[in-house]
C-alpha cells in the first residue's frame, strides 16, 4: 500500500505541473508550484516509510518551510511593479484567441 | 506577561526536544541557550502578549477543532464530488459578508477557518465584512445562515 | 492487533491517495484560477492529513509520530495562508473570477432580450 500512495502521489506531481506549464495566468502557475511542493513534502515522508529510513521526515518539515517562504517571497515581489505590469502584459496577449 | 513567557519556553523546549532526539549533556545546554536567545530577542521585539501566545482560548478551542473538523469532512466529499461531475455542475460566487465577532483574533479565527474549509475562500477583510469567492451558491448560503459566525463569537471571552 | 493497524493505515493511505488525485485532476479540470484554488484546498486539508494519519498508524516509534503531527500541523497552518495571500495578490492585481449567473442576471438578460426584439 506504501508504494502504491507513493505512485498515486507521483501521478498527481505529474498532473499539478502539466497544469504549471499550461496555465493561463502567473497565478495559476504559482498555485501548480505551491501544489507540486506540499505533494514533494508528503513524496518524501512516503519514501521515508518505504526505505525504512524515518530520518526522511526531518527533511520534510524544512521542505514544507522552504516552499511556504518562497510561494510568500514570490509573492510579496509581485506587489512591485514590476512582476505586475508583467502579468498585466500577459493576461492581454493570452485573452485574446 | 509572565504566562506567556512561561508558555514560549514549554512550547520551544518541546520543539528542540522532539527534533534533537540528542540527550547528551553538550545538545541539551546548547539547547537551553538558544531558546533563551529567542526569548531575549522577542522580548526586545515586544511580540510575547495575548496575540502570540493566545492563552485564553484554551478552554474552548478543542471543541471548535472537532466541529471544525467534521465540517472540513462534510466540505472534502462536496468538492471531490463536483471535481468528478465537471464544471458544468459548480456555480462559483463572489461576495461580502459581515462578520459578528469584534477583536482581530476573532476575525482572523473566522477568516482562516473559511480558508481552511475547502469550496470557500476569504479573499480580502476590510472593518467587519469578509470578501468570500465561494464554488457553489449554497456554500455562500450556509455560511450565511451564520453557525460559523455563532460558534466563533462564543470564542471570543 | 497487528493486523487491525495494518489495515487501517492501508484504508487511510488509500483515502489520500484518493483524495490528492482527484485534487489534481480538479486543477485541471475547473475554468479559472478561483475555482482551481478549492481543488488545491482539497489536497491541502484531508489529502495531506490522511495521508499523514495513515503513515503514523506503521510509525515504528513515539519520535517519528510526533514528527508526523509536526508536519500534519505545519500542513494545516500553511494551507489556508498561501491560498488566502495567492487570492488577495490575484485580485489586487485585477484577474477577476468567473462568477456563475445569479436569478437576478438572468431576469437582466431576458429584460434586455425582449428589449432589443
Amino acid at each position: 500500500m506504501l508504494i502504491a500512495a507513493t505512485l498515486a502521489i507521483f501521478i498527481a506531481m505529474i498532473l499539478a505541473i502539466v497544469r504549471g506549464i499550461v496555465g493561463p495566468t502567473l497565478y495559476d502557475r504559482i498555485l501548480a508550484v505551491n501544489m507540486f511542493g506540499t505533494k514533494t513534502v508528503l513524496l518524501i515522508s512516503l519514501l521515508g516509510f518505504v526505505m525504512g529510513r524515518p530520518e526522511f521526515l526531518d527533511i520534510a518539515i524544512v521542505y514544507a518551510l522552504i516552499n511556504f517562504i518562497s510561494v510568500i517571497g514570490i509573492l510579496r515581489y509581485s506587489d512591485t511593479n514590476e512582476l505586475k505590469h508583467l502579468s498585466h502584459d500577459k493576461k492581454s496577449l493570452e485573452k485574446e484567441p | 506577561m509572565k504566562l506567556h513567557t512561561i508558555s514560549l519556553f514549554l512550547t520551544l523546549s518541546a520543539f528542540w526536544l522532539l527534533n534533537s532526539a540528542h540527550n547528551t549533556l553538550l545538545i541539551l545546554l546548547l539547547g537551553l541557550a538558544a531558546i533563551a536567545l529567542v526569548l531575549v530577542i522577542t522580548h526586545k521585539m515586544d511580540v510575547v502578549d495575548q496575540e502570540s501566545q493566545p492563552l485564553y482560548l484554551t478552554p474552548k478551542i478543542f471543541s471548535y477543532y472537532l466541529w471544525l473538523i467534521k465540517k472540513i469532512i462534510q466540505a472534502n466529499i462536496i468538492v471531490v464530488t463536483h471535481i468528478w461531475l465537471g464544471s458544468k455542475s459548480i456555480s462559483p460566487t463572489l461576495r461580502w459578508i459581515k462578520i459578528s465577532p469584534k477583536t482581530d483574533m476573532g476575525k482572523v479565527i473566522y477568516a482562516n477557518s473559511i480558508t481552511l474549509t475547502p469550496g470557500t475562500v476569504a479573499i480580502d477583510l476590510v472593518d467587519d465584512k469578509i470578501l468570500v469567492h465561494a464554488l457553489l451558491q449554497k456554500d455562500i448560503e450556509s455560511l450565511l445562515a451564520g453557525e460559523m459566525d455563532r460558534r466563533v463569537s462564543l470564542l471570543e471571552h | 492487533m497487528d493486523i487491525i493497524i495494518n489495515i487501517s493505515g492501508a484504508l487511510c493511505l488509500f483515502i489520500g491517495s484518493f483524495l490528492c488525485i482527484s485534487g489534481a485532476i480538479g486543477i485541471l479540470r475547473f475554468p479559472d484560477f478561483y475555482t482551481r484554488m478549492h481543488a488545491v484546498g482539497v489536497t491541502d486539508t484531508l489529502g495531506a492529513g490522511m495521508i499523514l494519519i495513515g503513515l503514523m498508524f506503521y510509525s515504528p516509534d513515539f519520535l517519528t509520530f510526533s514528527k508526523l503531527v509536526m508536519i500534519l500541523l505545519l500542513t494545516l497552518l500553511i494551507g489556508p495562508t498561501t491560498s488566502h495571500v495567492l487570492a488577495k495578490a490575484a485580485m489586487k492585481n485585477g484577474l477577476m473570477p468567473e462568477l456563475a449567473k445569479t436569478d437576478h442576471d438572468k431576469n437582466k438578460d431576458k429584460e434586455i432580450n425582449s428589449s432589443n426584439s
